[in-house]
């Protein structure tokens, strides 16, 4: 069954008043809610386009459907026409459960989960058909007719919900659903809209020449198959091709557009600050890292540098990259393992970064400096190393608070040790630990 | 940008004795005699100059590299043979190039680039292994990246390079690094220490191997103090042991990781261990 991917526009419905923002937005799309809805959605993607509570929708549609069935009629044709969509009515809030006040009067719990939503909705919908065929008096022969219509019915909305969840299982994560049970729902759909079918035959007291008829209809089916299978397959193989490229070309895109933000930035002003060479390492430098976190880490951790880093090799590399643009020195990280940062571990972080800007000025010119950071079991080790002169603890005079403070005091504070020793063949090396909390995972 | 290089050939001017099977038993290392650190860690740029080699000894590199700026750097670097000792006698740009120019000249040490058109540095590894296993004169190789990937790094390993350096690291260093690794040696990058401590982390698999998956605790700490940027002599003053114990713990390590099964090295997680 194709849906036509047209998007549709209902002329004449007034737009809610747009939002004042910056740039115009687009004109609204109807589309038909693919949360919280109860059989197609349709009710829910309509209540949401005209900003109307999505009780007086669906009461509507079931006023409509008394008027000798039009309201299914239009739901059927709303649900083939327009495009599922997120969205709907306050998409934002949902909770497991609502009440939802059936059109039959009576307040029920409806679970927020479409195979429940969905049989509450074909049960409704029995319960209506039979309030309407109780209040319309249809002619004696037409009532007769009425079981097999419902069958087809539910049938058909059967089929197009399977459609539906085919198509929102691409963009929603719906959980892994066995594919025996769309097949099955699917086949369920098909063989209530043969059983209905048969059913008119029958009625139709033609059920004699039934087998001819299936026949014959078998037939068509075949030869349909036959004609227009080719080209059915041929459209899908496109459009998924066609999918792919649009991907692909998205992905250039993205990558052409930091290319050209961050890279080419970075060579502009290397040019322009050639003779400096440390102006020049700086940038280079940072230019890598930025590139490198660009390029290696997986989507969504860390890209965007507003965030808190959140894990203990964030934060050792994101100090370690802000000493390095603010002296000038290379710091070569290696971090082994990772956890999660505690206060303590915030604590020796801070340290951390003491000890790097240290080394970076005062052993900056014995060549890079080396940052090693690892997580064994409870234990946090860090250690910056750097290659310049060294120096002597005791030295310092006492009213110099920078190591003594910030980085030996504020690791015994919160329960770690900080050791400085210098390095026999030249150079300081700190070395702190920390406890880790206890995991509370 | 594959411009075909083929193998340059004997440059005209070398003396002829430079075959590789005239010095098997003077390897007095020039990376362990003068105690020269670890590739890539700081502070091997002390301003010695590697003199070529004990006794005039030269050594032959392949580099292999699809970008011919690097490959040009490399060469003005490390090429001037009677300064460093070092002789390129061919480069290749993709992985079918490196085969033949590979096989053809027979260099002992190549210089392999981790990412390479054609399947990659590890390609170039497997369709080389049986002129690294040659018992006469082994093709030995030290993969070169700018890559950060901890599944590159390790997965060249396994392929059978001796060592591993990142490509900002200064002539010197590599000039150390390709004599080290000439005689047999292992060097490893303090990223590298950093990435096999992270792929042996001790987990709650039992190993298959006892003695293949799991590190001694003498390997950690080596492996810990290379990560922590220092050089084997100072690893061996801090540890009391000798140089040379530190290096065997490092071809140690190098063998573990080369033949370890262990299903967390075998299928490399990008994912860091949260503990």
């Amino acid at each position: 069954m194709l849906r036509p991917s047209g998007r549709v526009n209902i002329v004449g419905m007034p737009e809610a008043a747009a939002v004042p923002l910056d740039d115009p937005r687009p004109p609204r799309k109807l589309y038909r809610s693919s949360d919280g809805r109860w059989l197609g959605g349709v009710a829910r993607g309509l209540a949401g386009h005209l900003g109307l509570p999505v009780i007086w929708v669906r009461l509507v549609f079931v006023g409509l459907f008394m008027a000798d069935g039009l309201g299914a009629l239009l739901y059927a044709a709303f649900w083939f026409f327009v495009p599922l969509g997120v969205g709907g009515v306050d998409s934002e809030r949902a909770p497991a459960f609502t009440t939802e006040t059936a059109p039959d009067g009576r307040r029920r719990l409806v679970a927020r989960k479409p195979d429940r939503g969905q049989i509450v909705a074909l049960l409704l919908m029995v319960v209506v058909a039979m309030v309407f065929v109780g209040n319309v008096n249809l002619g004696g022969g037409a009532k007769a007719y009425l079981w097999p219509t419902v069958l087809v019915g539910a049938g058909v909305a059967l089929v197009w919900r399977q459609a539906d969840n085919a198509r929102r299982a691409r963009w929603v994560e719906v959980g892994r659903r066995r594919r025996t049970l769309t097949l099955l729902r699917s086949a369920a759909g098909v063989l209530l809209v043969t059983a209905g079918v048969t059913g008119i035959f029958v009625l139709q007291g033609s059920a004699a020449h039934l087998g001819s008829v299936l026949q014959a209809a078998l037939a068509v089916l075949v030869g349909t198959a036959l004609l227009a299978g080719p080209y059915l397959v041929r459209m899908t193989q496109d459009l998924s091709e066609e999918r792919l490229m649009r991907i692909r070309a998205q992905e250039r895109a993205e990558v052409a557009a930091h290319v050209h933000d961050s890279v080419l930035h970075t060579l502009t002003l290397i040019q322009r600050n050639a003779e400096n060479a440390n102006e020049v390492r700086r940038l280079a430098r940072a230019q890598e890292r930025d590139l490198r976190a660009w390029l290696y880490k997986p989507e969504g951790t860390g890209k965007d540098e507003a965030d808190e880093p959140a894990t203990l090799a964030e934060a050792v590399r994101r100090n370690a990259a802000e000493v390095e643009d603010k002296h000038g020195v290379p710091l070569e990280v290696v971090v082994v393992g990772d956890c999660p940062l505690d206060e303590g571990l915030t604590a020796q972080m801070q340290a951390a970064r003491e000890a790097m800007v240290n080394a970076a000025k005062y052993g900056g010119e014995g060549g890079a400096v080396q940052v090693y950071a690892e997580v064994e079991g409870k234990r946090v080790f860090v250690s910056v190393r750097d290659r310049g002169p060294g120096f002597d603890i005791d030295a310092i005079p006492a009213d110099r608070m920078g190591v003594r403070e910030s980085i030996i005091g504020r690791m015994e504070r919160n329960g770690g040790t900080a050791r400085l020793r210098a390095v026999p063949d030249g150079g300081t090396e700190v070395e702190l630990e920390m406890e880790r909390a206890e995991k509370t995972s | 940008m594959s411009d075909a290089n083929g193998p340059t050939g004997q440059t005209a001017g070398v003396p002829a004795h430079t075959g590789p099977n005239e010095q098997s038993d003077t390897a007095t290392g020039a990376g362990a005699a003068t105690g020269s650190p670890a590739a890539g860690g700081p502070g091997a740029a002390d301003g010695v100059e590697p003199s070529g080699a004990p006794g005039g000894r030269t050594v032959r590199v392949v580099l292999v590299d699809d970008h011919r700026m690097f490959r040009t750097g490399v060469q003005a670097e490390i090429g001037q043979t009677e300064r460093t000792g070092v002789q390129v006698v061919g480069e290749a740009a993709d992985v079918d190039q490196a085969v033949t120019v590979i096989t053809a000249a027979r260099p002992e040490v190549v210089l392999l680039d981790v990412h390479l058109p054609g399947g990659g540095g590890v390609e170039v590894l497997r369709r080389c292994a049986p002129l690294m296993g040659d018992a006469e004169r082994p093709v030995r190789f030290l993969a070169l990246s700018v890559s950060d990937a901890a599944e590159d790094v390790i997965g060249v390993i396994r392929g059978g390079a001796r060592g591993y350096v990142t490509k900002t690291i200064t002539g010197t260093d590599l000039v150390n690094s390709i004599f080290r690794v000439q005689e047999g040696d292992a060097v490893f990058s303090p990223r590298l220490a950093g990435f096999v401590l992270d792929a042996f982390a001790s987990t709650d698999a039992p190993p298959v191997d006892e003695d293949l998956d799991r590190l001694t605790q003498r390997e950690r700490e080596v492996l810990r103090l290379i990560a922590r940027g220092y050089a084997y002599k100072e690893i061996a003053k801090q540890l009391f042991i000798s140089v040379k114990t530190v290096e065997s713990h490092v071809s140690a390590v190098l063998r573990k990781l080369q033949l370890s099964n262990r299903h967390e090295l075998t299928r490399w997680a990008t994912a860091r261990r949260l503990v």
